[in-house]
C-alpha cells in the first residue's frame, strides 16, 4: 500500500486508485460532479482540483484534477491549498451562472449533489449579472421529469444511460455552451434503467415523476432498509414514507447485489402499497356487512379452524417468516406451494442444485466480473433486468480490462479506456427463445426453441469435455458456433452460465449444470445462476413443499378441509378450472393478502396482510441470499403482517391461545431449528433488542419536520408514535445518529452530504463493500461450505438425459410465456406508469409461421386454451422459431394457460384446425 | 443617606405621573408592521398563491408545527395541497418567514388569536391564505424561477435568454 | 366592660386585622404599580379590589404540598407561629381609648417579646424545608433579627423614659400636648428602620431575597401555608405601623370631630404606605452591609439617643 501525503499528513492508500476516490475513502471532503464510482473518471467538470507537489521541497505545486491522478507512493497533494480552493470556487461559480433559481420547486432540493457541492465550495452569491440560458424540456414518459435549465453539463446522464446501460435514445445535442441532454424528440425513454438518472444526475434535470405526484423532501421521508419484491434478484432499496403513504424507492447500495443501480420496475413499482385496491379490513363473506371487527372475526376463525383438517398454500412472494408461520400452523405435511406441478418441480430442482454445495452461484457482482457469459434460454432482460445490466458490464469490462492491460490504463480512466477498447467486446452468448436487447452485446445470439437450446448446451458441454455424450444430429453451422462458445468458456477465467425457469424447460437447467460440470473437469470454477420468477421463489422452493396439484388432489379425494392461502393469487399461476375445483372442494377458505384479486373473492375469511413496506420479513434471492426488509409504514386500519395473523390463528387453534406476540427473529430461529437448510438465517439482521449506546436506529432524518402538526387536524395533542418491537429501528428522529450496522441503514446522509452520494461515507472505500460488510446471509451449499472452511471444488452434477430435439408440429404450437418487465408482475402493475408501458394482450408467432398462416401483424388469431378459443391480435416476433407461440405472461385479459403445452391455433372461432407446413428445424 | 430620601421622594412623585399601561382590550396596541404575530400565506401580484410547497418553512420550524403537502397543477405550478400550522405549538420566532424563498409565508402584526379550545388553534390553508401580497408587494417568484409553471413562456422570465436552439452548432 | 363586650372587641379586632392583611395584597400591588407608572390589578371588581378574593381563593385551592424530604411537623408549625406571634402583639395596641384588648402595664415589653418570637417561624421554616437556600435564608433571618432586635427595644426606651411607663395607653396619653416625634426624632427613625428589618420587608428582605436565595426560607411552601407567611408579613407591617403611631404620633389622639379609631387608622395607613414606598424605591443592601449597618452605626446611635434623652430628662426633672 503506497503512503501518500495529503496536506502533509501521511495516509495509507490503495494502489491503482485515483486521488479523488482515495480522498473520499479517507473521509476527506472533496467536491466532484462528473466522477461516479460506477462510471469512472473523465475529468470533465474540473471540480475536484487539488494541488500536487513534486516533492517535500516543492512549494509551488501544480493544479490537477484529482479524479484523473493516479495514487503513487510518496505522492504529496493538498486539498486545502489556497489556489485549489479558489479554483474550485471559481469552477462552481461558472457552473452556477446559468443554474436557475429553482431550488424551492425542484424535486432534487434537499438531496441535491449540486447544492451540497456549492455549499462545500462556499459559493453563495451570483456575481454574474447577465442573462441565464434556457432550454425547452421534453416529455420522457411516465417515470422521469425533464428540466434542462438546471443542467450543469457534467455528462453523467449519457455516460450512465448510453455507456453503462446501453440505452440508445438519450444523447447529447448542440455544442459548446448550450449542449443539450435529451432525446431526439419527446418520448418515452426506452431503457428499463432510466430511473437511475434520478440518482446519477447531480442536480434536478431528471427527477422522479412518481415522487412528484406526492412530493416530499428527503429530509421529511421516514426511511427504512428494504428489499425489492419484483424479481428474484433481491436488489436492496430504501423505502421512504410520509403521511402514512409510501413515497419513494431509492437505491440502497449493496456491493454484492445491486451496487448503485436499480431497474425501473423496482424503483417505480411500489404504487400498489398505496392503492385503493388494498385489503384494509378483515372480511367475512356472505353477510350484509362483510368488514368485521376483531371479536366476531376471531369467533368465526375459531370455528373455521377448530377440529378441521388444515392445509396451507405457501407463496413465493411472501416472506420466509410468513411461509414458515403457515407451516407451523398447518404442519409440514399439509403445506403446499401455490404453483402447478411442473413450475414447482423446476424451482425445486434449482433449489436442490443451489443447496447441494456442488454449484457455485455467482452474485451479481461476480457476474459483472466474469469474462465469459452464456445465457441459456432465460430472457434476463425481462425476468432479471439488473442481472442483464450486470451481464452487460461483464461484456464491457472484460474488453476494457484487456485494453487496459495492453495500454497500462487504470480501469477508472473511463474515456481513455473506451478509446483503447473501441468496439471490442467481452464474450456473451445469448441463446434465447426471443430476441433481447442484450443481443447487441452478444458475440453469439441465437433464437431457438427451449429444447434446442438445451441440446446446444449439452453439445457445448461435450465440446468442452469430450467424454460427455455427443449429439450427432447437430448441423455443421451449429457445431462451429458450439465450438466457439465452448472455446470461449474454456479460455475464460470466470465463466458464468445463466439459465432459469421462465422457459418451463428442465433441460435448460440440467444443461447449464452440465456445462459447469464439464468446465470443472478442466479445472474451471464456472458460476451457474438460475433466475426464478418471484422475489422469494428460492425461499419457498427451499421448503420443498408439494405443488398445488397435490393439494387439489388431496382436497378432491377428501373434501371438508380448511385451506389457508398465503399472499398469492392462485388464479395467476393455476388454470381457472383447476383453481375453481380446488376452492369448490374446500370447506373453509381463509386468504391472507394485501390486494383484492380473484383468490380473495373466493375467501370465506379474508385477512388484510401487510405489504412489504408495512412489515419486516426475510426473502431469499436466486443465489440463496437471505436478506431482511424492514417496515417503514405503520399499517393502516387492521392490516397486519401475515406472520402475525398466522401466529394469532395458531393461538386460536391451540385451545388455550396464549396470544403471545412473536418477533421475526424468533420465527427465524425456530425455522433454523426445524429445517437445517436455513441454518444461519437468523443472522440476517440484528435482533429487535439491538441498540447502539442504548439507542435504537431512527427512521426519520434529523431534519424531519412537522412532527407537531401532521396529525394536529385530528387531535391537537400529539399521539405517541408507533412503537416498533419487531426491529431495532424506531419511528422517530431520536436514536443513534451515527452509522448503524449495514443491515439497518435507513438512509444515506452525512454532514454536508445530503444527496445519495453520501453513500461513500458508508463504504469501506468508494465502490467497495459497506462498512462491516454487506448485509444478507448466503444459504447456498457453497456458502455454507465456505463458512465451515471445507470448501473444496466438488464437481457439479452431470446430467445425461438430453432432451429430444424440438420439432414443430403441423397442427399444434408450443405455448411459451413472454415475460414483460412491465406488466407481467402482479404487484408492480398497479403503478399507472408501468401499466401504461405494459403490452396489450397479443399472441406472438414467428415470421415463418405468420407467412405460412397468411396473417399479418394485428390480425386477430384464436388460440385454444382449455377447450376455449381466445382471440388476440397477432404480434410477429422476429426470429421466433417456427412451431412456437407466445402469450404475454400475467397480462390481464389472458387466461392462465398451461405453459409449455401444445395448443391449437385457428383463424376464426369455429374454423377447422389449420395445419401449418412448418419446417422442422 | 440624602440620596436615599431623594429616591424615595422621586418614586413617590411617580404617583402623579402618566401611566404607561395600555388598557387592552378597550385600547388597542399599536404594533410595528414587522411585528411577528399571526402567520399568513400571501398571494402573488397575479392573485395566485405564492406558496410553492418547498417545505423550507417546515424544516426551519424549531417546534415542527408546520406540515404541508406539495402538489402541482396542470401547468407545473406548485401549490400546497394542504398547509397546516399548529399555533398551539408555534413560538412566533419567524424562522419560517426567513426561510421562505417566495415571500409566501409572512408574520403579520396581529396577536389577537387566543382560543378557548386548543384544537381551534390548528389552522389549515383556508385559514392562513389571505388576499394580499403582504409586506412584499410586486414580487412574483415564478418570474425569476427557471420553470415556466404556466406563468411565462420558456426564456421569457426576468433575466432569461430565449431557449437554446439545439439543432444549431453556431456559437 | 362585660365579658361579652370584651369578646366582641377581640373578635372585631381580629376580623379587622385579617381584613386589612388581606386587603393589603391589593393595596400593595396597586401602589407598587402606581409608583412604577403602571395601573396594577384593576379588572376584578371596583378598582380591582376583588383581586384579593381571587388571590385568596387561589391560595386555598393550590395543592398544599409538603416536600417528602421536609421535617413534616416543624414544616407545618412554622407558618402558624408567625401569624400567632404577630396577632398576639396586637393585644396591647390601643386602637382607641376603649378598644384595647389587654391594657397591660408591661405592654411595650410584651410587644417586644412577641415580635422576637416571629423569628422562630423563619428559622424553623427554613430548617424544616431541608433545602440549602431555605436554610441560608433562615440563618440570615436569625442574625438579622439579633442585630436589629437589640436597638429596636432601645430605640423605644427614650419614649418610655419620657412617659415613665410601659403601658401604651399611658404613652398615648402622655402625647396629648406634643407627639413624641418632636422629642424623639432619632428614636422614631431608628425604630422604623428596625421595624422594617423586623418584618423583613424590602429593602431588608435578606432572608428571602429572590434574586439570590429564590425566596429563601419559604421556597418550599405553597398553598395556604405560604399564605400564612404572607399574612404574617402584612400583619407585621400593620403592627409596626400601629406601634410607630402609638409611640411617636400620638396614637388615637386627634381633633374631636372624628372618632379616635379613625385617627389611629388613618395614621397607621400612612405608615403602611411608607412601607410600600420603601419597597418601591430602595434596592436591597448586601447581607454583610445590612448587619454591619445594624451593629456598627445604628446601635451606637440608639445608645447615644438613650444617653441624651436620659440626660435631658434628668436635667428637666431637676
Amino acid at each position: 500500500m503506497p503512503t501518500i501525503y495529503i496536506d502533509s499528513k501521511p495516509y495509507e492508500a490503495l494502489a491503482g486508485k485515483n486521488l479523488l476516490e482515495t480522498c473520499l475513502g479517507l473521509g476527506i471532503d472533496l467536491p466532484y460532479f462528473c466522477w461516479h464510482p460506477a462510471l469512472g473518471s473523465v475529468g470533465a467538470c474540473r471540480q475536484c482540483a487539488v494541488k500536487v507537489f513534486k516533492d517535500a521541497q516543492d512549494g509551488t505545486g501544480r493544479l490537477v484534477m484529482s479524479c484523473m491522478e493516479m495514487v503513487k507512493e510518496g505522492m504529496r497533494a493538498s486539498v486545502s491549498d489556497k489556489d485549489a480552493v479558489a479554483f474550485r470556487a471559481q469552477v462552481i461559480e461558472w457552473l452556477m451562472t446559468n443554474h436557475p433559481h429553482d431550488c424551492p420547486v425542484c424535486d432534487e432540493g434537499g438531496s441535491c449533489h449540486l447544492q451540497d457541492m456549492t455549499v462545500m465550495t462556499g459559493h453563495d452569491y451570483r456575481r454574474f449579472r447577465y442573462k441565464k440560458r434556457t432550454y425547452e424540456n421534453q416529455n420522457l414518459g411516465p417515470f422521469l421529469h425533464h428540466e434542462m435549465n438546471r443542467c450543469i453539463q457534467c455528462y453523467r446522464c449519457v455516460r450512465f444511460y448510453h455507456d453503462y446501460a446501453g440505452g440508445k435514445d438519450l444523447g447529447v445535442f448542440a455544442a459548446h455552451n448550450h449542449v443539450y441532454f435529451g432525446r431526439e424528440t419527446s418520448g418515452i425513454l426506452e431503457s428499463p434503467f432510466s430511473g437511475n438518472l434520478v440518482e446519477v444526475c447531480p442536480t434536478g434535470v431528471f427527477t422522479d415523476k412518481l415522487l412528484k405526484e406526492h412530493y416530499t423532501r428527503k429530509w421529511d421521508l421516514a426511511s427504512a432498509p428494504s428489499i425489492c419484491q419484483h424479481c428474484s434478484l433481491g436488489c436492496n432499496i430504501f423505502t421512504g414514507e410520509r403521511y402514512g403513504r409510501l413515497r419513494q424507492i431509492t437505491n440502497r447500495y449493496n456491493s454484492e447485489v445491486n451496487g448503485y443501480f436499480l431497474c425501473d420496475k423496482g424503483r417505480f413499482g411500489y404504487a400498489f402499497v398505496n392503492d385503493v385496491n388494498r385489503v384494509t379490513r378483515p372480511l367475512l363473506r356472505n353477510q350484509t356487512i362483510e368488514a368485521v371487527d376483531e371479536a366476531p372475526l376471531m369467533k368465526t376463525l375459531r370455528e373455521m379452524l377448530s377440529g378441521e383438517e388444515l392445509i396451507g398454500i405457501g407463496s413465493p412472494r411472501a416472506s420466509i417468516e410468513s411461509n414458515f408461520s403457515l407451516i407451523q400452523l398447518v404442519g409440514r405435511d399439509n403445506f403446499y406451494q401455490g404453483l402447478p406441478e411442473y413450475p414447482a418441480y423446476l424451482s425445486g430442482k434449482v433449489a436442490e442444485l443451489v443447496q447441494s454445495g456442488a454449484l457455485y452461484v455467482p452474485s451479481l457482482k461476480e457476474i459483472e466480473a466474469s469474462d465469459a457469459v452464456l445465457v441459456l434460454g432465460e430472457d434476463i432482460w425481462n425476468t432479471a433486468p439488473v442481472m442483464a445490466l450486470a451481464v452487460r458490464q461483464a461484456v464491457v469490462r472484460t474488453a476494457a480490462a484487456q485494453a487496459g492491460k495492453q495500454s497500462g490504463l487504470p480501469a477508472w480512466h473511463d474515456l481513455a479506456v473506451k478509446e483503447a477498447t473501441q468496439e471490442k467486446k467481452g464474450f456473451l452468448a445469448n441463446l434465447t427463445v426471443c430476441p433481447s436487447p442484450l443481443d447487441e452485446e452478444a458475440a453469439f445470439s441465437l433464437r431457438r426453441a427451449p429444447d434446442t437450446i438445451a441440446r446446444l448446451g449439452f453439445a457445448i458441454a461435450h465440446a468442452i469435455d469430450p467424454s460427455l455424450p455427443s449429439l450427432p444430429d447437430i448441423s455443421t453451422a451449429m457445431r462451429s458456433i458450439v465450438n466457439s462458445i465452448a472455446g470461449a468458456l474454456r479460455s475464460a477465467q470466470h465463466p458464468v452460465i445463466i439459465s432459469g425457469v421462465s422457459c418451463y424447460n428442465e433441460g435448460l437447467i440440467k444443461a447449464a449444470c452440465t456445462i459447469a460440470a464439464a468446465l470443472h473437469t478442466i479445472g474451471l470454477r464456472a458460476g451457474v445462476a438460475y433466475v426464478l420468477p418471484e422475489c422469494n421463489s428460492m425461499g419457498l422452493a427451499l421448503l420443498h413443499a408439494p405443488s398445488f396439484d397435490n393439494a387439489t388432489a388431496r382436497v378432491l379425494s377428501k373434501p371438508g378441509v380448511t385451506a389457508i392461502i398465503l399472499e398469492a393469487d392462485i388464479y395467476r399461476t393455476v388454470a381457472e378450472k383447476e383453481a375453481d375445483a380446488f376452492f369448490d372442494a374446500c370447506k373453509h377458505i381463509i386468504v391472507l393478502d394485501s390486494m383484492h384479486n380473484r383468490t380473495t373473492q373466493k375467501a370465506h375469511a379474508l385477512l388484510p396482510a401487510a405489504a412489504f413496506a408495512e412489515t419486516d420479513g426475510t426473502i431469499i434471492n436466486y443465489e440463496a441470499r437471505a436478506q431482511q426488509y424492514f417496515q417503514v409504514l405503520a399499517p393502516q386500519q387492521d392490516i397486519r403482517a401475515s406472520w402475525k395473523w398466522l401466529g394469532k390463528l395458531k393461538g386460536l387453534r391451540a385451545a388455550a391461545g396464549n396470544g403471545q406476540q412473536v418477533h421475526p427473529d424468533e420465527i427465524l430461529q425456530q425455522l433454523e431449528q426445524a429445517l437445517p437448510a436455513f441454518k444461519g438465517i437468523s443472522r440476517v439482521a440484528p435482533s429487535p433488542d439491538f441498540r447502539v449506546h442504548g439507542q435504537p436506529i431512527p427512521r426519520d432524518p434529523q431534519r424531519y419536520s412537522g412532527r407537531t402538526a401532521i396529525l394536529a387536524n385530528l387531535t391537537v395533542s400529539e399521539p405517541r408514535p408507533p412503537q416498533d418491537t419487531d426491529s431495532p429501528l424506531a419511528f422517530s428522529m431520536e436514536g443513534y445518529p451515527g452509522i448503524p450496522p449495514p443491515a439497518l441503514i435507513p438512509f444515506y446522509w452525512a454532514p454536508g452530504w445530503n444527496s445519495n452520494q453520501s453513500v461513500s461515507k458508508y463504504q469501506q472505500e468508494p465502490g467497495g463493500a459497506l462498512r462491516d460488510g454487506d448485509p444478507g446471509v448466503l444459504l447456498s451449499g457453497q456458502a455454507v461450505l465456505r463458512l465451515t472452511g471445507e470448501e473444496k471444488p466438488t464437481a457439479p452434477p452431470l446430467f445425461m438425459d438430453i432432451p429430444e430435439a424440438f420439432e414443430a408440429r403441423e397442427d399444434r404450437w408450443l405455448l411459451l410465456p413472454q415475460v414483460h418487465l412491465f406488466g407481467s408482475d402482479e404487484l408492480s402493475s398497479y403503478t399507472p406508469g408501468i401499466r401504461r408501458l405494459a403490452p396489450q394482450p397479443y399472441i406472438g408467432l414467428g415470421e415463418a409461421d405468420a407467412t405460412a398462416l397468411g396473417v399479418i401483424e394485428g390480425d386477430d388469431i384464436f388460440v385454444w386454451l382449455e377447450g376455449k378459443a381466445c382471440s388476440f391480435p397477432l404480434a410477429i416476433r422476429k426470429g421466433l422459431c417456427p412451431g412456437i407461440t407466445l402469450l404475454p405472461m400475467g397480462i390481464p385479459g389472458i387466461p392462465v394457460p398451461q405453459w409449455g403445452s401444445w395448443v391449437k391455433i385457428t383463424l376464426s372461432e369455429d374454423a377447422e384446425e389449420i395445419r401449418c407446413p412448418s419446417k422442422i428445424f | 443617606m440624602l440620596s436615599l430620601l431623594r429616591t424615595i421622594w422621586l418614586v413617590f412623585l411617580h404617583l402623579f405621573h402618566k401611566k404607561a399601561t395600555i388598557e387592552y382590550p378597550e385600547e388597542k396596541i399599536p404594533l410595528h408592521p414587522r411585528y411577528r404575530g399571526r402567520i399568513v400565506l400571501t398571494r402573488d401580484p397575479d392573485g395566485q398563491e405564492r406558496c410553492v410547497g418547498c417545505y423550507l418553512c417546515a424544516a426551519a420550524c424549531p417546534v415542527d408545527c408546520i406540515a404541508l403537502q406539495a402538489a402541482e397543477d396542470e401547468n407545473g405550478r406548485r401549490y400546497p395541497e394542504f398547509f397546516r400550522i399548529n399555533f398551539s405549538r408555534c413560538i412566533f420566532c419567524g424562522y419560517c418567514e426567513d426561510a421562505c424563498p417566495t415571500y409566501a409565508i409572512q408574520l403579520i402584526p396581529d396577536v389577537e388569536m387566543a382560543e378557548f379550545h386548543r384544537q381551534d388553534l390548528v389552522f389549515e390553508k383556508e385559514d392562513l391564505l389571505i388576499d394580499s401580497e403582504g409586506k412584499y408587494p410586486g414580487y412574483n417568484y415564478y418570474k425569476i424561477a427557471g420553470i415556466t409553471a404556466g406563468v411565462k413562456e420558456t426564456g421569457q422570465g426576468a433575466n432569461e435568454e430565449p431557449p437554446v436552439d439545439v439543432h444549431s452548432l453556431l456559437p | 366592660m362585660t365579658v361579652f363586650q370584651h369578646i366582641l372587641i377581640v373578635l372585631g379586632v381580629l376580623f379587622v386585622l385579617l381584613t386589612i392583611a388581606a386587603g393589603l395584597i391589593w393595596v400593595e400591588r396597586r401602589l407598587l404599580a402606581l409608583w412604577q407608572d403602571r395601573l396594577g390589578p384593576n379588572r376584578a371588581g371596583p378598582l380591582g379590589i376583588f383581586i384579593v378574593v381571587a388571590d385568596t381563593l387561589k391560595l386555598f385551592f393550590k395543592e398544599d404540598w409538603i416536600p417528602p424530604f421536609a421535617d413534616k411537623w416543624v414544616f407545618v408549625a412554622a407558618p402558624a407561629i408567625v401569624v400567632a406571634s404577630v396577632l398576639m402583639s396586637f393585644v396591647i395596641i390601643p386602637f382607641s381609648p376603649v378598644i384595647v384588648i389587654a391594657d397591660l402595664n408591661v405592654g411595650l415589653l410584651f410587644f417586644l417579646a412577641m415580635s422576637s418570637l416571629g423569628v422562630y417561624s423563619i428559622v424553623l421554616g427554613g430548617w424544616a424545608s431541608n433545602n440549602k437556600y431555605s436554610l441560608l435564608g433562615a440563618l440570615r433571618g436569625a442574625s438579622q433579627m439579633m442585630a436589629y432586635e437589640v436597638f429596636m427595644g432601645l430605640s423605644l426606651m427614650g419614649v418610655v423614659m419620657l412617659t415613665g411607663s410601659f403601658n401604651l395607653q399611658d404613652i398615648v396619653a402622655a402625647q396629648r400636648s406634643m407627639w413624641f416625634i418632636v422629642y424623639q426624632p432619632l428614636g422614631f427613625i431608628l425604630f422604623f428602620i428596625a421595624g422594617v428589618a423586623e418584618t423583613h420587608r424590602l429593602p431588608f428582605d435578606i432572608p428571602e431575597a429572590e434574586s439570590e436565595l429564590i425566596a429563601g426560607y419559604h421556597a418550599e411552601y405553597s398553598g395556604m401555608k405560604f399564605g400564612m407567611f404572607f399574612i404574617g408579613e402584612y400583619l407585621g407591617i400593620t403592627l409596626i405601623s400601629a406601634m410607630t403611631v402609638t409611640m411617636f404620633f400620638g396614637g388615637w389622639l386627634g381633633p374631636g370631630f372624628l372618632p379616635p379609631w379613625f385617627w389611629f387608622g388613618g395614621k397607621t395607613a400612612i405608615f403602611i404606605g411608607l412601607f410600600i414606598l420603601l419597597r418601591a424605591s430602595l434596592p436591597r443592601p448586601r447581607y454583610d452591609q445590612l448587619i454591619g449597618f445594624g451593629w456598627k452605626l445604628l446601635l451606637p446611635l440608639v445608645l447615644a439617643n438613650l444617653l441624651v434623652t436620659g440626660a435631658v430628662a434628668l436635667l428637666l426633672k431637676k
